[in-house]
């Protein structure tokens, strides 16, 4: 009832303790097209679904290489994604340039939550209208991070943003559990599943989907298209199916929780205040 | 009052030489690998070589913190342009960047004499050379740096190029094989390092062409 009052600008809070023009900002995110990340403990893949306006048109790019070490996968505004892109990528030239090593991928993804914190707390800003799965490597090892539009960030073995994710994140929950242990292949056929969940029954081809790749002596690297589209023949020719009854069978206690083993909690649900996580 | 000169420079001459030579379809980019200050030596292992891009390499002699800090420039603008153009810089687009950062600093000078060599989107041999405030000209060849002087007329000799003092300017692209121009760089530094005390310990040749790239070293006289 109140929510019209308190949402004219990101300044205002609600006397629920909300700030709803950054809550508006994580409802662009779930509009945008689907990207996930998942990852083990030597790679990262990210994938996202690439549908273009119309078929005259090129696809939108959503997954931009930051550095050799870094990449990102992006839902929602794009142009606002494309923008903290060109940060990412500048902080790590001048990391690079005044240290002469790669930027670590956890103080990367600070300066992006702070960079997007500074819009919530502006009268003459908003809310960059945009989610990241930042992707990287580094002496730590392999990690996944995810930053949303209020400036929180967290790390994540595998997540899913964006329209019909829910599909996506229940699949990488069902097999989260044995990604650690994954082979970089193994882990890009996971994030192709993943994919297809999303796709609610339409064709997986490699025309709709985008494939990343970073891991330990591969720097980050779009793979192409027919190479994505050989993997997608090999595990549709084979029947394979998404495994959905042999993980049932495996779980013994039920559900695992969320895709969230590290920090932070689940994905946002969609009536509580996302800024509970 | 007659005016003071300073007792501090902010530079230093670090000595040696460096050379490139552009072939038909090949490029050989070389230097010396001693850093000496005054009359000492410093190091007898030091690179003059710097990688830029895939397909451009650049040799600088001079005051070498000013160099290493114009290779860092050059390689972090490089990498902005992979990111804005999704490709490589040519070499004749890294050849104008060096010159437009020189100049950037041109009331206080990278005290830097650089030689680019590499291959063109043609994929012939393409060297350019510079003086310290970035004026450049492509060339067929160039020396830089304390032996520059006793090299490059034996280049001029040896090469079999047309003049690159004539005017209108030749193409002064060697005729000469891969083969013998590496032959011939190793020639040069060998005749430089005995008369010039700042060139000699080994020499770092670096060939591009077609099929990838190249390095060799060559032990100098170590006196």
């Amino acid at each position: 009832m109140f929510r019209n009052q308190y949402d004219t600008d990101v300044t205002t809070w609600s006397p629920a303790g909300r700030l709803f023009q950054v809550e508006y900002a994580m409802e662009a995110v779930k509009q945008g097209s689907a990207a996930i990340g998942l990852r083990s403990k030597t790679h990262v893949v990210l994938a996202c679904v690439n549908k273009a306006n119309s078929e005259l048109s090129s696809h939108q790019r959503k997954i931009f290489k930051v550095d050799d070490h870094i990449g990102v996968a992006i839902a929602g505004l794009t142009a606002d994604g494309r923008v903290l892109s060109r940060y990412m990528r500048s902080e790590c030239i001048n990391y690079g340039y005044t240290y002469e090593s790669p930027l670590p991928v956890g103080r990367l993804v600070v300066q992006l939550a702070d960079k997007a914190q500074v819009c919530t707390q502006r009268s003459w800003k908003r809310p960059y209208g945009v989610g990241l799965l930042v992707a990287g490597l580094d002496e730590s090892g392999a990690h996944l991070y995810y930053n949303c539009p209020s400036g929180n960030y967290f790390e994540y073995q595998a997540f899913a943003i964006g329209s019909r994710s829910q599909a996506a994140k229940t699949y990488l929950e069902r097999k989260f559990e044995k990604f650690p242990e994954s082979s970089r292949d193994d882990l890009v056929k996971d994030a192709l599943f993943a994919i297809r969940e999303t796709l609610q029954g339409e064709k997986l081809t490699s025309t709709v989907c985008t494939v990343a790749v970073i891991g330990v002596g591969e720097v980050f690297n779009i793979l192409d298209q027919k190479t994505v589209q050989s993997l997608i023949n090999e595990f549709e020719i084979s029947g394979e199916e998404a495994p959905t009854n042999e993980s049932a069978a495996e779980q013994s206690g039920g559900d695992a929780g969320g895709a969230a083993p590290d920090q932070g909690g689940a994905a946002a649900e969609e009536e509580a205040a996302p800024m509970d996580i | 009052m007659p005016k003071e000169h300073a007792n501090w420079s902010p530079y230093d001459n670090n000595g040696g030489t460096c050379v490139a030579i552009a072939g038909a379809d090949y490029c050989v980019i070389a230097a010396d690998t001693r850093m000496s200050t005054g009359y000492s030596i410093l190091t007898r292992d030091y690179s003059k070589i710097c990688k830029l891009a895939d397909k451009s390499y650049m040799a600088s002699s001079g005051f070498q913190a000013d160099v290493k800090a114009l290779q860092k420039v050059l390689s972090s603008r490089h990498l902005i342009y992979q990111h804005q153009h999704n490709k490589q810089m040519s070499c004749p687009a890294m050849a104008q960047l060096l010159s437009n950062t020189l100049y950037y600093k041109r009331f206080f000078p990278y005290y830097a004499f650089n030689v680019l060599g590499g291959l063109d989107s043609e994929g012939k041999g393409c060297v350019f050379t510079y003086d310290a405030v970035g004026s450049y000209e492509r060339v067929g060849y160039s020396a830089q740096g304390s032996g520059a002087t006793l090299i490059t007329p034996f280049l001029d000799n040896q090469l079999k190029s047309p003049s690159p003092l004539l005017l209108p300017a030749k193409d002064a692209v060697t005729p000469l094989s891969e083969a013998e121009a590496v032959d011939l760089v190793k020639t040069c530094f060998s005749s430089a390092t005995e008369r010039d005390i700042y060139t000699g310990d080994s020499v770092e040749i670096i060939i591009l062409n077609a099929n990838g790239v190249r390095r060799e070293t060559e032990q100098l006289r170590k006196d």
